[in-house]
This record gives C-alpha cells, structure tokens and sequence, in this order.
C-alpha cells in the first residue's frame, strides 16, 4: 500500500511557503529599477492591471493543477494527457537550471554578510597601492564598493573567454549556501514547513526596520517624490506594458513546477481560490513596499554625492583662489562663481574645466537594477549610515532570507517529481535525493565563481528561463482549457474544493491569459532577431567601468542550446509518447 | 650703510622665498574646516610655532642638527591660510635641498600636524605625500571565523536531522514488525481459546 502523502501541517505554511517562494530577489532589485524607467508611480496602472489579468489567473491554474493532481509537475501533467509529459519535464530542466545559478546569490550575500563584521566596512575604504602614497589605482577609477564587488568578491576577468581558476572564497559560500539549503529541504515538507516561517516572516520585519531608517535619512524625499511623479506619458509606452506583464510573470515564479509541487501537499479541498489572491496581492504589495524603502535609499545617496560633489567644487575653488576656508557655501556658491570669473577671468578659465555640474537629477537618474543594485548602490548608501555594520548585517541578512525562500520553491519544484517516481524513491530514499540534487548542483555552480563566473551567471540569468517559461504556460494554458477541458476541470474543482469556478477565471484561462502570453513571447522573439548578435557588459579594470563586448560563439551556442533543450522536451515529449504508443498498438495489433 | 644691508638682506630673503621658487614648498591649512567654531586665528604667533615644527624636523636629519628658527623662511601669507616656505643653510644664501626637507617633513609629519590640531587632509604641504596608514590585518581575517561558526552549526544540524530521520525509520519498521508479529500471536490465541472452547462447549463470549 503506498505510504500517504506528505501534507502541509497547515494551510498557512502553504501560504507561506508560496509567499516565500515568490516573494524574491527580484521584488528587491527588478520591481524599483522597473518603477523608476517607465514613469514611476504612473507604472502602477500596468503593473496592477497586469496582476489582475494575467498574474491571479495563471496562478490559480497551477495551484489549482497541483491541488487536484496531487502530484509534481511531471505526473501532473501526464495525468492531464500523456502527450504533455514533456511540459513536467520542461519545468524540471528550468528548475535545474535556475537553481544552478540562482544559489550563487545566496552565496555572495553570504560573503557579504560575513564581511559585515568589520570596522570599517571593507567596502566603503580603498586599499592601498604599492608604496603606501596613495590608493589602489582600479579602485580610484571605480569606486570602493564596485573595486569591493569586482576585484575583491568576483576577481573578475575582462572578459567571458578568460575563465581564470576557481575562486576559493566564493566557492566556500557557495557550499554553505548549498548545506543550508540542503538542511532546509531534507526532510521534505516536514522541515520545509517550519523554514518558511522565517523566510517568509523576516524579510518584512528588515523592510520594516529599513522603511523607518530609510524614511528618516537625509535626502530620503527626494528619491521618493522623484519615484512617485507620475510621469503619464509613459503609458502610452508599449514596453512600459511589455515589462509589466514580464514581471508579474516571473515575479510569482510561473512555470517552474514549484507551485504545482507546494500545492500537491495541499488537502484536496483546500480553498486555493481563496489563497491565490492572497498570496499574488502579498507579493505585489511587498514589491511596492520594497521600491519604497529602495527608493528612499537611492534618495539619500543621490543626496549626498550631491553634497560631496558640491563640496569638491567649493574645495577647488577655495583652493584656486585661496579664499579664506568656510567663506564659500553651497548657498553662495553660483554668486562667488559669477563673481570670480568677473574679476579673475584668466584664472576662472584655467579652472572652469574642472568645476562639476553637481546635478541632483542626473545622480537620481543612475538606475540600476540586479546584482548592482544590491550589492553595489545598497552598500554603498550603507556605508555612509551611522552604525553601517548593523544595517549592513540586516540587509544582506534579509537579501539571504529572500533568496533562500526562493530556492526552497526550485529545489521543490525538482525534487517532488523525482520523489514521486516510483523507480527512484524505491531505491534511495528522500534524503538521499536530496542530497543528490543538491551536490550535483553545487558541483556545476562552482563554474559560476570562476573569475568569468559572472558573465556565465549573467547568460543563465537572461536566457535560462524567459523563453522557456513563456512556452510552457502557454501550453500549460492552453492544455488544461482545451485538451482536458474546462468544463471537466470545472467539475474537477467543484468537486475538490466544493466552491464553483468563477466566470472570471473561465475568461481569462480561455481566452485573455493566452492571449497575452503569445504577445509577450511573439515579442520577445522579435526582439532577440532584431537586436541581431547579443552583447553583454564587462569590466574594465584599466578604466574602472563596464565596457560592452560580443559574446563569443561558443557562448551563444551555450545559451541556444540552454533554450532548446527546455523548449524542446514539450515536442520531444509528446512525440515520445506517440511513438510508444505507435509501437505499443502495432504490438497489441501483431499478436493479435 | 646698515639700511643698505638691512635691505640687501631682506632682498637675499626674499628671493630665497617666494612662490614656486626653487626647493620653496606651498603649505595650506583649513582651519574651520577642521575645527569650526573651534578654530583659532592664523597669526604671527602660529606662524612661529609653524617654523619650529619646520626647524625640528631638519635636525633630526643627520648633517642638518643645527637648523635654527631663522633659518625657515615664510612669505606669501593668504587669507586661506597658504603660504609658501624655505629652509636655509646657515650661510643664508642658498636654500637646503627639496629631497631633504621633503623626507624629513615627511618622518615628522604626525607631530607637526598634532602641534596645529589638524591631519594629513586639513594641513596639506604641497607636493610631500603623506604615508597613508596601513590598514590593520588581523592574522586571521575576520570573516573566516564567522563562516567557520555558521558552517560548523549547520553541519551539526543537517547530521542530527539525517540520524533522527534514520532512526525514525528504524524504529517505525520494528513497530510494524512488532504490530505484524502482535497480530499473528493474538489471531493463534483466538485461534487456541476456540478449539479448546468448542472442544469443552462452554460459550466464549470474546469472540
């Protein structure tokens, strides 16, 4: 007799689990960036509109999917027809990959983390050059939080074909990360349910703590009223439509199997209408939340280059023309200026070209989104806080919290369909698989902390995921209201959770969700072809900047053949289904 | 007669010191950028202590023990507070080498900046570098020992829940042998009590 399925021990560690899961990395460092390119507090229209018409829905669908299926993605799916036993395995190979490289995050948050313990930070100090006279040269061109994230935490090399050796400091936070993972998932749902207490809960208390230190620093109104303008006109933007689809999309973390294997635990007639809603307004809620406390971060830092800057123009100035020291403020800097180059003008023009437009504006317009937004705009407003240690800790504590969360959904999202098989979990058992999956994982990862480590986290980070998620809700889409019927999975439903399916889900399954969907991936498409050869950023360090460079061939091969070979498992699938069952009739029909 | 030579003197001096003269180096202090409301005023009196730390430095550099006061010569004072500064020989007529007066400023750099209240920044001698501090090293870096801890704690607790979960299994599959075992010995005592009982024909009301 088979032994009962594992269950949640309540239906709020479902929810948390689901809110830990989607609640990410990149409600942090995607949502702000995205707020702040397409009109800021004007956004919000596309965004929630978005949420309503493609997000909730496509949501339910899954949840809805592995509730009644009680199975992962694999065996869902081939419950559903066994044509479409290559969407589960589709979502299994994404999931590998993005855990593959999504860890690494945990493990440079993890190095960030431990060097938080310091007085002074590491990266708000320049080391020192050679003889001691001055500071290191690369770090004087950048500054000491990039010299910080490039040199010291990625060693990175100028470019994707110089791989350079294994990085041991990085390496040794990536087998951390991957312990504590594996510490998280042993036991399955038993273990992973009293994690998500704290990777769900904790996040907020720091955003909290950090809502109220950021609200309260200096220069902090100004990146907000400079993030809520509204600026209209970028509604009539298609990409400002195009992004918000796109990150409601893969903010909730669609298609990767792992809500369909968190709902699997569910009891059969839990109310996943009811949570759905739940959990996709948590999670846009903490994404505005997030851009709140982001983008009074991003105004206090503007603010003080701002005043630095000034500073180094009233130090040049009173150094020019040996003024008395204290006589040149920020209030009569403009009248001095006018008023020098009046009486001194020979001079004024010699000194003219050094003198810095100091511009708020332009310092609020740097908008970063990713990795530099963490680790490099963060630690750089932290550094000038007071007590910057606490909140350095604080921070990349919460950044470790999100990024675990997540990762608890992608290793569940792999390895509920192989602890289902029946082939596999009867001879080794869950912890065993476990530790498997994560091993091999960590293995492979260990090429991202290489000195190229990045430019290859970067590939997986772009091309791993967006085409192939896209393909496979469609298809999820599409095969669950026309290949095994809406009206059966209706009855299905009712029957489950003995609540009637609303209208407004039927429309949108059937026809609005789809729709989008193709226009999202139609677009993409489009946009791959035109842009014609693809490029990435690297650094510089003679110059102390990102440079723009070509991928090489044997890159782009690598990120082709990342795309196909999920894209590929849905038609492989299906056509390996048919050919057995070809061969199994022609079988029946010989002997017979 | 002595006019004549009081201003050829003054005349020799002032050619020794003047700005971008030969081995004549620009000092410049921010006073209220170092001290605010606290900052005293530049005058005749600080200038002098200024010449003493000066004097102070060259003695100590071999050959040089006997640079007096006099001999540190001061002139172009702004309202910044800038000046430009030399340092004679005893003969007064030529000035002591830059090279020298550079490493010997250089050596002596934290007193002279202790006499005034200020720091590298706020007192600058132009073109001396400052030896900048090396940063403090501990032997063992710092986040090595926390990676250590936090490592060794989730070692201990992934194999406290891997041996829990073995022995779980372990005594949960003795449990079910136990409970197989209980019911076989159960069933051959009902099985026992019901011969003997239909043998004596006494009515078995357990059954």
């Amino acid at each position: 007799m088979d032994e009962a399925r594992p269950l949640w021990a309540t239906p709020l560690q479902f929810v948390f689990a689901c809110i830990s899961y989607a609640v990410g990395l990149g409600n942090v460092w995607r949502f702000p960036y995205l707020c702040q390119m397409y009109g800021g507090g004007s956004f919000l229209v596309p965004y929630i509109i978005m949420l309503a018409v493609e997000g909730m829905p496509l949501l339910y669908l899954e949840l809805a999917v592995g509730q009644r299926m009680r199975q992962g993605s694999i065996g869902a799916w081939r419950t559903i027809s066994p044509y479409l036993s290559g969407v589960g395995v589709a979502s299994v190979v994404v999931s590998f990959f993005l855990s593959m490289y999504y860890n690494v995050i945990n493990a440079w948050a993890f190095w960030y983390l431990f060097h938080s313990f310091q007085d002074p930070l590491p990266w708000s100090v320049c080391p020192l050059n050679g003889n001691r006279t001055g500071y290191d040269e690369e770090c004087e061109k950048a500054s000491s939080t990039q010299y910080f994230w490039y040199r010291k935490t990625l060693n990175i090399s100028p470019s994707i074909q110089e791989s350079g050796a294994v990085q041991w400091e990085p390496a040794l936070c990536l087998i951390l990360a991957w312990l504590l993972v594996y510490l998280c998932i042993l036991r399955g749902t038993e273990s992973t349910g009293k994690v998500v207490y704290f990777t769900a809960l904790l996040p907020y208390c720091v955003l909290m703590i950090y809502l109220v230190r950021g609200l309260t620093l200096h220069g902090a109104t100004n990146g907000l009223a400079y993030m809520f303008t509204p600026k209209m006109e970028q509604l009539a933007n298609p990409k400002a439509w195009i992004n918000a689809a796109t990150q409601i999309f893969f903010s909730l973390g669609l298609g990767f199997g792992s809500l369909i294997a968190f709902a699997s635990y569910n009891e059969p007639s839990n109310d996943c209408q009811k949570h759905t809603v739940i959990v996709s307004i948590i999670n846009s809620s903490t994404s505005i939340f997030a851009s709140v406390v982001t983008f009074s971060i991003y105004g206090f830092k503007a603010t003080f280059n701002y005043e630095s800057c000034l500073n180094k123009v009233i130090l040049l100035l009173t150094n020019s023309f040996d003024l008395e020291d204290g006589f040149l403020t920020v209030s009569n800097l403009e009248e001095v200026k006018s008023y020098l180059a009046s009486a001194y003008p020979s001079k004024y023009s010699e000194v003219f070209p050094q003198i810095k437009n100091c511009s708020l504006e332009s310092e609020l317009e740097t908008a970063v989104q990713g990795t530099g937004l963490a680790f490099i705009v963060y630690t750089e407003a932290i550094k000038n806080m007071e007590v910057s240690q606490l909140w350095s800790v604080l921070y990349f504590f919460m950044l470790l919290m999100l990024g675990i969360g997540s990762m608890l959904g992608n290793t569940a999202a792999i390895l509920t369909p192989l602890t289902d098989s029946k082939v596999i979990s009867s001879y080794l058992p869950k912890e065993a698989i476990s530790g498997l999956v994560c091993l091999v994982n960590c293995a492979i990862g260990l090429v991202f902390t290489m000195e190229a480590g990045n430019y290859w986290f970067d590939i997986f980070n772009d091309y791993a995921a967006t085409l192939s998620l896209l393909l496979i809700v469609l298809v999820e889409t599409v095969a669950v209201c026309y290949l095994y019927g809406l009206r059966r999975f209706e009855s299905d439903l009712k029957a489950m959770t003995g609540h009637a399916l609303n209208w407004y889900w039927k429309a949108m399954w059937g026809g609005v969700s789809p729709l989008l969907i193709i226009s999202l991936f139609v677009f993409y498409l489009s946009d791959y072809i035109i842009t014609g050869t693809l490029q990435y950023q690297a650094w510089d360090a003679s110059q102390g900047q990102l440079v723009t460079k070509d991928y090489p061939p044997y890159a782009l091969a690598i990120i082709g053949l990342l795309v196909a070979s999920s894209t590929m498992c849905i038609p492989l699938g299906a056509l390996g289904t048919f050919i057995v069952r070809h061969l199994k009739r022609g079988d029946t029909a010989s002997v017979a | 007669m002595l006019w004549l030579l009081f201003f050829l003197v003054t005349a020799i001096h002032a050619e020794l010191c003047q700005p971008d003269a030969e081995n004549a180096f620009k000092v410049r202090l921010s006073l209220r950028t170092a001290l605010g409301d606290k900052a005293y005023a530049w005058d005749t009196n600080e200038e002098y202590l200024f010449k003493a730390m000066v004097a102070f430095s060259m003695r100590r550099v071999p050959n040089r023990e006997a640079t007096e006061i006099s001999h540190v010569l001061l002139c172009n004072v702004t309202q910044r507070v800038s000046f430009w500064f030399v340092v004679t020989d005893p003969s007064r007529n030529h000035t002591l080498p830059a090279v020298e007066v550079q490493s010997a400023i250089r050596m002596n750099r934290n007193r002279i900046n202790n006499a005034f209240f200020l720091n590298d920044q706020t007192l600058e001698f132009l073109r001396i570098p400052s030896t900048l501090a090396p940063p403090t090293d501990p032997s063992v870096p710092i986040w090595i020992i926390i990676f250590g801890v936090v490592f060794c704690i989730v070692i201990v607790a992934t194999m406290l829940l891997i041996l829990s979960g073995i022995r779980q299994r372990r005594r949960s599959a003795s449990l079910e042998f136990l409970q197989i075992s209980g019911t076989r010995e159960s069933l051959t005592s009902l099985g026992a009590s019901c011969l003997t009982s239909c043998l004596h024909g006494a009515p078995t009301s357990n059954l």
